[in-house]
């Protein structure tokens, strides 16, 4: 078998050899979480911060649940000024949980789009705290290069809106972006519907997709799971492979000499 | 004497340090973070910041989520 080498996709100081990660959300249950994570070969998985429930203060922690070999990445998901995104980063690291954190600054609370200005605005300021900042944003070519230049650790455009598994609405921005920002890794975070949407997606060039709802959420979460390490394994090798050239005239793959013609009587 | 956790009014001993607290409402320290009065609390502190009536302290914890 000959697949094109691939080295690790790097964000900050880590190298992650899966370029799927996945987020913990809407699962059934803990249990199935925990065996779709492994299925799903995934290196990163993101999670959220709350308040301790204290109904149930005993409640095992969900870093209970995941495995021991995989990294954990704190998301600010919910917050709205960028000072409150600082405060769950400086929480997260506070927990002991490292300085790689998810930025996420909703501006819509409706269609999940994330503040274009307060998302470069907190970004800045997390860099400065010395955070490895991965960094959720509009699917802005523009607005990507301001981010890397700003010292994102990798820059995350949104295939669609969050949870919607509409997959890559447009696919030509994503490989606009990856033309512009060439320093840090682009991540194709949220959208993604099916297995066929994350192959394309790296097949458009990005570096590694971000995943959750389509996994939590299909009918069978840990199948699911691995069909998308799949699809973003054939997605990256289709990448590094070199796709042809469309042509608008098909061209015929048998020879043009030597076809078989039926006799027909003169 | 009483002070607000989470957003919930709660009486606790006299003198309480985080760590007693966290001990008595049976909350595990791994990967938890504390917030008193609006500031982190760092873990190295927890059995030496004694709470005082009136405070509000924040116990935080990782949930699932993904975005």
């Amino acid at each position: 078998m000959s697949i094109c080498p691939d080295g690790p996709v790097k964000i900050g100081p880590y190298a992650f050899h899966s370029r799927l990660f996945v987020g913990t959300g809407k699962y059934m249950s803990d249990a199935i979480m925990q065996e779709a994570i492994t299925a799903s070969g995934t290196e990163l998985v993101t999670v959220a911060l709350r308040r301790v429930d204290l109904s149930q203060p005993k409640k095992p922690s969900l870093l209970e649940a995941l495995p021991s070999s995989v990294k954990i990445l704190p998301n600010t998901a919910g917050c709205h000024t960028v000072q409150d995104a600082l405060l769950v980063a400086d929480i997260a690291r506070a927990a002991g949980i490292g300085d790689l954190i998810k930025l996420e600054m909703i501006g819509d609370n409706e269609w999940l789009w994330p503040d274009p200005i307060l998302t470069l605005e907190a970004t800045k300021r997390l860099v400065q705290k010395g955070f490895a900042v991965m960094v959720y944003t509009s699917p802005d070519p523009v607005l990507a290069k301001h981010l890397e230049d700003e010292g994102a650790a990798a820059v995350m455009p949104l295939g669609s809106p969050i949870g919607s598994g509409q997959g890559i609405v447009n696919t030509e921005v994503i490989g606009r972006i990856k033309e512009r920002v060439t320093r840090v890794p682009i991540v194709v975070d949220a959208g993604i519907g099916a297995a066929a949407d994350a192959a394309m997606a790296m097949e458009l060039g990005a570096d590694a997709v971000l995943i959750n709802t389509a996994i939590a959420l299909a009918q069978d979460p840990v199948a699911m799971a691995q069909a998308m390490k799949w699809a973003v394994m054939a997605g990256r090798q289709g990448f590094l492979a070199g796709r042809m050239t469309k042509q608008w005239r098909a061209s015929a793959s048998s020879p043009a000499q030597g076809q078989v013609r039926a006799h027909v009587p003169s | 004497m009483v002070i607000t956790i989470n957003g919930e009014s709660s009486t606790i001993e006299h003198g309480m340090t985080v760590s007693g607290l966290l001990n008595s409402l049976g909350v595990t320290h791994q990967a938890v973070a504390v917030m008193v009065e609006g500031a982190i609390v760092s873990r190295e502190q927890f059995g030496h910041v004694t709470l005082q009536p009136g405070q509000s302290v924040e116990i935080i914890r990782f949930v699932g989520g993904g975005y």
